[in-house]
């Protein structure tokens, strides 16, 4: 704003700036402040919630009972976190979120991966490699993107019958990456559109076949679209609750599942802190990847904007 | 090294016919140009030889033996792209000696010959850059170290200068040419530059809308071009077209070019031809290069015609000037020395008759 304002004097006689230039110094800082305002009560009623909880999950059972919701923790104590984390009752078992959570990662990492590689091979496949049907092919995994969950389920729980891998953990990572490679193909198509063809054609006279090119070539390229994927499926899988809960039982829970038989499962008084404790848990990861790798996220996404 | 042959090959896209039988043959160390304008089909009919792109009929032999159905891995060929198309994400050394690695030439030889090509190339202090970290010359010199160092039986280019400026396509050029009398390897390169074509062929294919209109030495079309199109392609500035008339005077042709409020020129164009005497009394195309019509001196010289003639637009390009004239309707250049005119007006040509061709109208054939 300055800058364009002050480019824009500079043109004029000198003498009749001062009181033009103070006016929109003026403004200026007046709208910067209206911006900031702003974005600061905006970031307090999205953190609220979040503060709440994080409040909360540190106050013993008493001050719940005897404050405001509001209130700030007068003995705060981590006996919540530790009680959410091995002995909080799901279900019947009062073991805690920790296998859950163990359970979560043995679902969310392998099948992130598994649909990200997946989804890699078929973008590259459909742009680089010409071959009857490829569009066909490529729009009926796009029909898979709009397919709600709901509407899979039962030819879903179906096959991980025939397969025997009903309620097993296994059967998660199946069905997530199956799921998962209709939007990792889309994102990885998008982005390799953009890759010239002779790319690979070099690389076919340099006599690599197909997979040495993947792995070769397009693979490394491919680094921020991979982030961007990468952090879509963890986060979906990680909070997926569906899936979770018509295919596994019991000890197969995901933590999401888990999650919500801690705070159905409490007889009797509410330990309202456990189960903000259990659900900061159960969040705890894809945060902590949104804060590592969110840069890249952005960067990703604007990637084949920029380029196109 | 290896000779290549091109026969009856076709190429449809659909209904779209992008190459249309085409017939050429490669000796053994020739530098085959592909020439001809933007969406002929040159670069398809490269990636053909490459193995690239499927063909629709006819064969492709290098070496005497078909290759036609054969992967590009298959067929010892090297390519450099318009583009460049370098691995983006690996270093220029990686980028040299990624089709070794890919054979599995062991670390020993790859490096021995990665040096080598660096040192042709000026590329030794560049191996350690990222593609993204070179400039449009330096990445050029990278694509065609990556194909250098495979010693291929035929070397594919496709319009490797067309994105480097003008300077720098000049120098590369030479570097070009200076490495093929070097390797004596047969090239094949695509190009709509017609003075690239020029400068660095053994043999010019000449190509529009998916046919062959002339394979020979560069020379060879410039003084002979084989029809209109042709004609009008190669050379700068191009060949002027005056229409004439063609006339029998008794043993021999002659051509009037009619002018306007003047007597017509004639031409004698040599001795009676079959060909020539099916086209006389009727209207014709002559063809004139520019530098076939230059300054009269004080007398017309054997084997010239005087022509008088008003200079519209002087042209000065410092080693020649050109001047446009009006003839038989049309704009004709002709190139005189720099110093023989200095101000429009009226002024004394000679045309060399023994170089004027003739076309027919209606086929556009050079007819002799
Ligand atoms: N994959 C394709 N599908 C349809 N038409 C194509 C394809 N590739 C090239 N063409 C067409 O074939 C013609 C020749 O193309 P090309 O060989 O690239 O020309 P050049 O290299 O001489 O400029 C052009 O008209 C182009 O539009
Ligand atoms: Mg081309």
């Amino acid at each position: 704003m300055n800058a364009v304002d002050s480019a824009h004097l500079g043109a004029r006689p000198r003498t009749a700036l001062p009181t033009t230039q103070q006016r929109s110094d003026g403004f200026a800082i007046a709208g910067r402040i209206a911006i900031y305002a702003t974005l600061i009560a905006f970031a307090l009623f999205f953190l609220a919630p979040l503060v709440v909880m994080l409040v909360t999950s540190l106050k013993p059972a008493d001050e719940i009972r005897s404050g405001t919701f509001l209130a700030l923790p007068v003995a705060p104590t981590l006996e919540a976190w530790s009680k959410a984390w091995t002995s909080a009752c799901v279900g019947v078992n009062c073991i805690g979120v920790a296998p859950f959570y163990l359970n979560t990662f043995l679902i969310t990492v392998p099948a992130t991966v598994l649909s990200t590689l997946i989804g890699a091979i078929n973008g590259y496949a459909l742009t680089q490699v010409e071959f009857r049907g490829s569009r066909f092919i490529y729009g009926l995994l796009m029909l898979g993107c709009f397919t709600p969950y709901q509407g899979v389920m039962i030819p879903v729980a179906r096959t991980l019958g025939f397969l025997d891998l009903a309620g097993s953990l296994s059967g998660l990572v199946l069905i997530h990456t199956i799921y998962g490679v209709c939007f990792t193909t889309m994102f990885f198509r998008n982005y390799f559109l953009d890759v010239p063809k002779e790319l690979t054609r070099a690389a076919r006279v340099d006599g690599a076949g197909f997979f040495q090119i993947f792995f070769a070539i397009m693979l490394p390229m491919s680094l921020p679209i991979m982030v961007v994927t990468v952090i879509w499926q963890f986060t979906s899988i990680w909070n997926d609750f569906l899936f979770g809960v018509a295919f596994t039982t019991g000890e197969n829970a995901p933590i999401m599942v888990a999650l919500n038989n801690i705070v159905n499962s409490s007889t009797g008084e509410r330990e309202y802190n456990v189960d903000m404790a259990a659900a900061l848990l159960a969040a705890l990861p894809t945060i902590v990847i949104y804060v590592l790798a969110g840069k890249y996220f952005i960067r990703g996404l604007m990637a084949g904007s920029v380029k196109g | 090294m290896a000779t290549l042959a091109i026969r009856n090959v076709t190429k449809n896209y659909g209904d779209l016919e992008v190459l249309r039988g085409i017939n050429i043959d490669a000796d053994d160390g020739e530098f085959l140009v592909l020439l001809g304008p933007s969406g002929c089909g040159k670069s398809t009919l490269l990636n053909a030889i490459a193995g690239l792109e499927a063909i629709s009929g006819g064969d492709i032999l290098i070496d005497g033996s078909i290759v036609t159905g054969l992967e590009p891995r298959e067929r010892d060929i090297a390519m450099v792209f318009q583009s460049y198309a370098l691995y983006p994400t690996m270093s220029v050394r990686k980028n040299i000696e990624f089709g070794m690695r890919v054979r599995g030439v062991p670390p020993g030889e790859r490096r021995a010959a990665v040096e080598k090509v660096a040192q042709t190339l000026q590329l030794s202090s560049l191996l350690d850059r990222k593609p993204s970290q070179l400039s449009g010359g330096q990445r050029q010199r990278v694509a065609m170290g990556r194909a250098l160092v495979r010693e291929p039986k035929v070397f594919l280019f496709d319009e490797p200068l067309s994105n480097l400026d003008a300077k720098l396509r000049i120098e590369m050029r030479a570097e070009i040419k200076r490495l093929h009398q070097n390797l004596e390897t047969t090239i094949v390169y695509v190009t709509h530059d017609q003075i690239e074509a020029m400068t660095l062929a053994t043999k010019v294919v000449v190509m529009r809308g998916g046919v062959v209109q002339q394979v020979g030495r560069p020379q060879d079309i410039y003084d002979r071009p084989a029809n209109l199109y042709v004609a009008g392609f190669i050379g700068s500035p191009p060949m002027n077209f005056i229409p004439a008339d063609l006339t029998v005077e008794g043993e021999r042709i002659q051509a009037r070019i009619a002018r306007n409020g003047a007597a017509p020129v004639a031409i004698d164009v040599g001795p009676i031809t079959a060909d020539r005497a099916v086209l006389a009394g009727r209207e014709v195309i002559l063809g004139v290069r520019p530098e076939a019509l230059t300054e009269a001196g004080e007398a017309v010289r054997p084997g010239k015609v005087a022509i008088d003639a008003t200079i519209e637009i002087l042209e000065p390009t410092g080693a020649d000037t050109f001047a446009v004239i009006s003839l038989g309707g049309a704009a004709v250049t002709a190139r005189c020395h720099p110093r023989a005119f200095h101000s429009r007006g009226p002024a004394r040509f000679e045309l060399d008759t023994a170089s004027v061709l003739i076309f027919d109208p209606g086929s556009e054939r050079r007819i002799d």
